[in-house]
């Protein structure tokens, strides 16, 4: 099988991406069944190393696995070598050995990615790296968006509201929102916003007043530590969310909140936004599974259309 | 005084036949035999004849220039030898056409002393293949609180004084260095770096590292640390030599400093000459070094300032770094890449050969002018003087590659790319420290 990294969403063209989304959906059935399993993958071996915490990614990634029912074996930092010094090339070595098609990693650091798949023969699946990427969130906010809006997403109007700075989902996300043609602007406070962020083809605006237009409003979690003591990035949360916070006063009638969670409740969202069936929260993480199995799928068969219908 | 030491090696008799002898200095371009004669050079001009037991060189179509000078090696001696000693460094160093290196004293332990120094010393007069010269660090353990005994150390033969990998973190301290070294003689330079504005710094802060998720590095940590320093040395009319500028910022206050008569000497590296931050969108470790690549703007910049004498010489800040430290994640990497090895051919093939930069005015910048600053005799060649040159052919093209090189270590920002000009033969010292294969 030959390699096919997903590290960045720069990895993917448009064409690649819209026929990720198209596989996805035709998986949508599959999750629909009382027996939520079909026999696509069998026999492939998938590796899920998760190096930093995270709940919604690494059970998407392991369903998606099994929806497919593919092996799966899951690594996490704490209880395994990495607590004993050993380096990612080792593990990358060391894990290769049993002979993975694919391994989906989180990773603290920028460039994990790459160190793994200079070392292993399998397929790398970036599930996040540092601040850098984070694709499938990407695309399952881009699927979670097509099911709103339709196939269409050209001029779509997003707003990214938050620490852009910390962001690997904003930074996916960009680059995503933007390779459909939509239209991207970046909200939050000026010491979270990266100087030259304007290259990428966005509008970067401080005041949630200016977003009366947008169509879809995408929430990014303040991460606690950048207000503890010694962080200068922000004064309070208070403050954040007196001019940040997004609660149903602020919201336009129509205009659709996102978040990639887990959301702060009082913080970034007030719970009248959090509790409103209008947000696409829950669409966006039942959408995770279905994105994921498309990706694994995609990666083990290849981009070209032949073969899709033996999905199902 | 003596500022460098190598090991004894027998003195060289060899006639360089035909080659194009490029040397600033005493005005020379043009073919011109070169004949040494016990590591002097004995006789340069046309048609010259070989004595008896002299080895010719045929260097037709080759340049013959004089020997490169790095004021910015960390030969990693003592307590990192696993990354490069004094043997392996300055073997690299000759293999890239260099007959003096000065080594930083970022060292485990640090060069604050003269007993660790006069060790360095000894080391390399067993060892260097090309004399090797130290600088002393300006404050003890580097810990930026208070000054070594630069007298002594002057006194050991420290070329200058630097706490290299770290800034002089107070206007105070640049203050009191600057007024101490007075007595020594040795100027003392910089690693400009306001730690406030560093702080979780990846890469240049720009488009790239707002597109990587890097933290930034802004240009402004270096310009607004070199403004500071250049304040206190016009107060206390004292010289100051800045290492590695990397931005336009900082040449801009360098500009006006040097209108004003400071004695302010500058050095950039090959890698902030010829690279910019967009490279570093692979997340290859290598192309982490600090400071940073930058944007195009201040590489052009630099290079306009290399041609004026505004940035008065080419240093390499060759940093050699055990795979441990560079192949593992961006994030995690040890800052540095060499360059020894690669400094001539890198700045040939994409400046010189480009036109950005005419071969004499490289050539200064490589050898005589920072020997100037070390205050070592410049390298020339003419009669009477020492053979420090090196032979090199413009028309060779290679490949960098991680498994080529002299050096111990291979964390070099320039592996993969195809290069002009090799160097054939390296005489330092007047010593054959270097001769490639055939």
């Amino acid at each position: 099988m030959p390699k096919r990294d997903l590290i960045s969403i720069e990895d993917l063209s448009r064409q690649q991406v819209e026929l990720l989304l198209d596989t996805a959906e035709s998986f949508l059935p599959v999750l629909q069944r009382d027996i939520k399993k079909v026999p696509t993958l069998r026999g492939r071996t998938i590796v899920n190393l998760f190096w930093e915490v995270s709940t919604r990614t690494s059970t998407s990634f392991d369903l998606a696995a099994k929806r497919l029912s593919a092996d799966t074996v899951a690594l996490k930092a704490s209880g395994s070598a990495v607590e004993k010094g050993e380096t990612l090339k080792d593990t990358a070595i060391t894990l290769s050995a049993y002979g993975p098609d694919i391994i989906v990693m989180r990773h603290p650091s920028a460039g994990a990615c790459q160190v793994l798949s200079r070392n292993t023969e399998a397929s790398v699946i970036n599930a996040g790296d540092g601040k850098h990427q984070h694709p499938t969130q990407c695309l399952l906010d881009l699927f979670a968006l097509r099911q709103t809006f339709g196939r269409d997403m050209d001029g779509l109007k997003v707003a990214i509201v938050g620490d852009i700075l910390h962001s690997r989902v904003a930074r996916s996300d960009i680059m995503g929102f933007k390779l459909l043609g939509m239209d991207v602007t970046l909200v939050g406070p000026p010491t979270l916003i990266p100087r030259g962020i304007e290259e990428m083809g966005v509008k970067v605006e401080y005041d949630l007043a200016r977003l009366r237009d947008v169509d879809v409003i995408y929430l990014l979690r303040i991460q606690r530590e950048r207000i503890e003591e010694g962080a200068d990035l922000l004064p309070s949360l208070r403050e954040y969310n007196r001019l940040w916070g997004m609660s149903q006063a602020r919201l336009r009638p129509g205009q659709r909140v996102m978040h990639p969670g887990p959301i702060d409740r009082g913080v970034e969202i007030a719970p009248d936004v959090a509790d409103d069936d209008e947000n696409l929260i829950a669409l966006q993480v039942s959408s995770g599974i279905a994105v994921r199995m498309a990706v694994l799928y995609r990666t083990i068969v290849g981009y070209s259309d032949a073969g899709s219908e033996e999905v199902l | 005084m003596e500022r460098t030491w190598h090991k004894p090696l027998p003195a060289a008799d060899l006639l360089i036949r035909g080659g194009r002898v490029v040397d600033p200095l005493c005005g020379v371009d043009a073919a011109q035999d070169v004949l040494v004669k016990r590591g002097k050079i004995a006789e340069t001009g046309k048609g010259l004849a070989a004595p008896k037991g002299a080895r010719e060189v045929d260097a037709d179509g080759m340049l013959v220039l004089p020997g490169f000078v790095d004021l910015h090696t960390h030969l990693r001696v003592p307590g990192r030898e696993h990354e490069e000693d004094v043997a392996s460094g300055t073997l690299a160093a000759a293999a890239g056409g260099y007959v003096k290196v000065f080594s930083m004293a970022n060292t485990d332990p640090v060069i604050d002393t003269a007993v660790v120094l006069r060790g360095l010393v000894g080391t390399a007069r067993a060892e260097a293949v090309v004399p090797a010269g130290f600088y002393a660090a300006v404050t003890r353990g580097l810990k930026g609180e208070r000054l070594t005994e630069m007298a002594e150390l002057a006194e050991a033969g420290a070329v200058a004084f630097s706490d290299d990998g770290r800034p002089l973190a107070t206007a105070a301290l640049v203050r009191r260095a600057l007024q101490y070294a007075r007595i020594t003689g040795r100027t003392v330079a910089i690693h400009a770096q306001d730690d406030s504005l560093f702080k979780g710094g990846q890469m240049h802060e720009g488009p790239a590292s707002a597109r990587l998720g890097l933290g930034g590095i802004p240009s402004l940590c270096e310009s607004l640390d070199v403004a500071r320093a250049l304040e206190v040395a016009a107060y206390e009319e004292a010289p100051l030599h800045v290492h590695h500028v990397s931005c336009s910022a900082t040449l801009e206050h360098l500009r006006r400093a040097k209108a004003a008569g400071l004695k302010v000497t500058v050095e950039a590296t090959p890698h902030h000459l010829t690279m910019t931050d967009e490279a570093v969108s692979s997340l290859d470790s290598n192309l982490k070094m600090n400071p940073p690549l930058r944007e195009e703007a201040d590489r052009q910049a630099l290079v306009e300032a290399l041609q004026s004498g505004l940035v008065d010489c080419v240093a390499t800040d060759h940093a050699p770094h055990a795979p441990m430290s560079k192949d593992v994640p961006f994030e995690e990497a040890a800052f540095g890449t060499t360059g020894l090895e690669t400094a001539f051919a890198v700045l040939y093939t994409d400046l010189v050969k480009k036109g950005a930069l005419d071969l004499g005015t490289l050539v200064t910048r490589m050898s005589q002018a920072p020997a100037a600053i070390a205050g070592v005799e410049p390298p020339a060649i003419r009669p009477g003087a020492v053979a420090d040159l090196c032979v090199v052919d413009p028309r060779a093209t290679w490949t960098v590659t991680g498994d080529g090189f002299k050096s111990r270590s291979s964390n070099s920002a320039f592996v993969g790319r195809q290069l002009s000009g090799r160097v054939r033969l390296t005489l330092a010292a007047g010593r054959l420290a270097w001769e490639a294969d055939a």
